[in-house]
């Protein structure tokens, strides 16, 4: 749900705006509300998460109403509606993965980071979720981190807990 | 070794980029099109093929596109559907990871072909490294006179453009996907009308599937007889096939239709056999949606002959004791898997994915997911049996689009083959909980993998 204490001011750069420019050129001049998926990614990619202030000013760009960004930005599952951490990692819950150990990586990335699912740890660095079938069953288990949406396959304990080690180090 | 059409070349290095892929004779079949063909006769060509609509449904390509709408003055459009989301499908991510080119040469042609000017590629927003793939790749074509203005001097236009999706898996449903085009929420359209009539912005719209598209260019390279050729019946080509869960191999696999399913399982040149020395215990054939079967009846029909890789084969005997092609997402459980624990995650992913606007899908699924977590955790009831039976077939049919049969058919066909493993687990709540009910009787279990027994 949208909440009013998640209003962030928040300010879109002329180089955010560019890329806006770009993706609206792709479609027909009385079209360009199909620019509005894209526009949500390149907001969420620039402030790891999509305030309603950020909704508010997409819809300004677009001229449509607020609530029809608000009803694609809560349908769709990527979009996060609030802050998450640094490093959102995203594991495949879905029947060939869990066939192959995925609830056992879930369980494992509780218990290494101290958070629960949709949880920040306190380092602002982590946050994890279960997320339906992300299309990459024979390598399984797989996990993705969000913004780039890197892919990391046939995870191990071991291999997780490398992982996690290496964006510590990273960040 | 089969044939290989799409994923020929899948090994060379640099195959992703332009100059390796124009090598290894890429870019022919724009040339031929563009240069020699009118858009009829490529519509031709493609009907001759046989092609079927590789995303799921199976319906033939050619004459998809020969409905579609031309009146004058209107733009028409080409959207490719890359929202790969049906678990246990992963073969379009392949594709576009390793040979980007080979699907924008199938946008050019079949975009030429269906007079669109401006062409999209709906990719699923979780695919975001493989967006950016394509878009190198589509720059690369642009600044090599592939796309753009009059391509080849012949005078013919396009723009082709990655749209990226949201995260959700109602939008491989076409007119979804066009809704979401739109900048909307993903809820399926009433047809008529269909989208060759009424689809982007109103306008004559063919949504067709990657690995559909793709095929495109070995058809028109060597002709829609020379393609109708490979294959059996009326399932003609090579598919790719995406094996998933037990397998000592899973992975990515072109296959001439008609390959025999234990021969697909158990070779080396495909899957080779169940992992860990273990036995199959049932299979799900073309991703998620399609019912599962048993082991014996994946390999055989009930009466004892081979079942084949096959639209026609695979769906014998109906859904008593068949499936569907689907996707061709395969997926392989070994004996120690638990079907009702399945069946439950399977629920659960239909219900999250459910839009939520017909109320048979959007109160059932959860209703599902909310019984099979039951019985799964050892608070069932066996009349919880019988109650599934009746959700599954009120949802059925009764919804705008398939996403209510793609649930309820997995509950469906895992009561109908496995319903002691169901009544086990409600007869048994604690033995239930750390302990799988292995392969049943009922299921005339393979006794050893061949692989083993040949050894």
């Amino acid at each position: 749900m949208l909440k009013v204490e998640e209003q962030t001011p928040v300010v879109f750069s002329s180089e955010l705006i560019a890329k806006f420019d770009e993706v609206k050129s792709r479609y027909p001049a009385d079209k360009s509300k199909s620019a509005l998926l894209p526009l949500l990614h390149l907001v969420q990619a620039e402030f790891l998460w999509v305030p309603t202030s950020a909704m508010d000013k997409v819809a300004e760009y677009l001229c449509i109403q607020p609530i029809e960004v608000y009803e694609v930005a809560t349908f769709y599952t990527m979009y996060f509606l609030k802050p998450q951490g640094k490093y959102a990692l995203e594991v495949c819950r879905t029947g060939p993965c869990c066939l192959v150990g995925a609830e056992k990586i879930l369980n494992h990335l509780e218990n290494k980071l101290g958070v629960k699912e949709g949880e920040v740890t306190a380092d602002g660095l982590f946050s994890f979720r279960g997320v339906e079938c992300l299309a990459a069953c024979g390598f399984g288990p797989v996990l993705q981190i969000s913004p780039e949406y890197t892919f990391y396959e046939n995870l191990t304990e071991a291999s997780v807990d490398k992982l996690i080690e290496d964006l510590k180090i990273k960040s | 070794m089969s044939r290989k059409l799409l994923l020929e070349h899948i090994n060379v290095p640099g195959i992703n980029t332009l100059e390796v892929y124009r090598q290894k004779g890429g870019y022919r079949a724009v040339e031929k099109a563009l240069k020699t063909l009118t858009p009829e006769e490529i519509v031709e060509e493609v009907k001759k093929s046989g092609l079927r609509g590789r995303g799921g449904a199976g319906f033939p390509t050619g004459m998809k596109w020969s409905f579609l709408a031309k009146p004058e003055g209107v733009a028409r459009y080409l959207v490719c559907n890359a929202d790969e989301s049906e678990p246990g499908t992963f073969k379009d991510r392949y594709l576009m990871t390793y040979i980007p080119h080979a699907l924008i040469e199938g946008m050019i042609v079949s975009s030429f072909a269906l007079g669109a000017k401006v062409s999209y590629i709906y990719v699923r927003g979780e695919m975001m490294p493989q967006i950016r793939i394509l878009e190198k790749a589509i720059a690369e074509a642009k600044a090599a006179g592939w796309l753009g203005k009059n391509i080849l001097g012949s005078g013919y236009d396009l723009e082709l453009y990655v749209q990226p999706g949201g995260g959700a898996y109602i939008c491989g449903e076409e007119t979804a996907l066009l809704e979401s085009l739109e900048g909307k929420r993903g809820n399926p359209r009433i047809k008529p009308p269909f989208p060759a009539i009424a689809g982007l912005y109103g306008c004559p719209t063919v949504v067709n599937n990657v690995e559909s598209i793709a095929a495109v260019v070995p058809i028109i390279n060597d002709g829609g007889d020379e393609y109708a050729k490979i294959g059996i019946g009326r399932s003609t080509g090579t598919k790719l096939i995406s094996a998933s869960g037990n397998l000592v191999k899973p992975g990515v696999y072109e296959i001439e239709l008609g390959l025999p399913v234990e021969e697909f399982i158990y070779s080396d040149e495909y899957c080779g056999g169940i992992a860990n020395g273990k036995r199959l215990k049932a299979t799900v054939a073309g991703g998620s949606s399609v019912p599962i079967l048993p082991a014996n009846l994946t390999l055989k029909y009930a009466n004892g002959e081979p079942r084949l890789m096959s639209y026609e084969s695979l769906s014998e005997g109906g859904f008593a004791t068949g499936t569907m092609m689907g996707s061709g997402g395969f997926i392989a459980f070994d004996e120690d898997q638990c079907i009702v624990r399945n069946s439950w995650n399977f629920a659960r992913f239909y219900h999250h994915e459910s839009c939520g606007q017909c109320s048979p899908c959007r109160e059932g699924t959860g209703w599902m997911e909310k019984v099979l977590h039951k019985i799964e955790h050892g608070h069932g009831k066996m009349e919880d049996v019988d109650l599934l039976w009746d959700i599954q077939r009120k949802i059925e049919g009764n919804t705008i689009c398939p996403l209510g049969d793609a649930a309820a058919w997995p509950v469906a066909s895992a009561i109908r083959h496995f319903r002691d493993e169901f009544e086990w687990h409600i007869k048994e709540p604690v033995k239930s909980q750390s302990q799988n009910y292995g392969i049943a009787n009922y299921a005339n279990p393979i006794e050893k993998a061949p692989v083993t027994e040949e050894k």
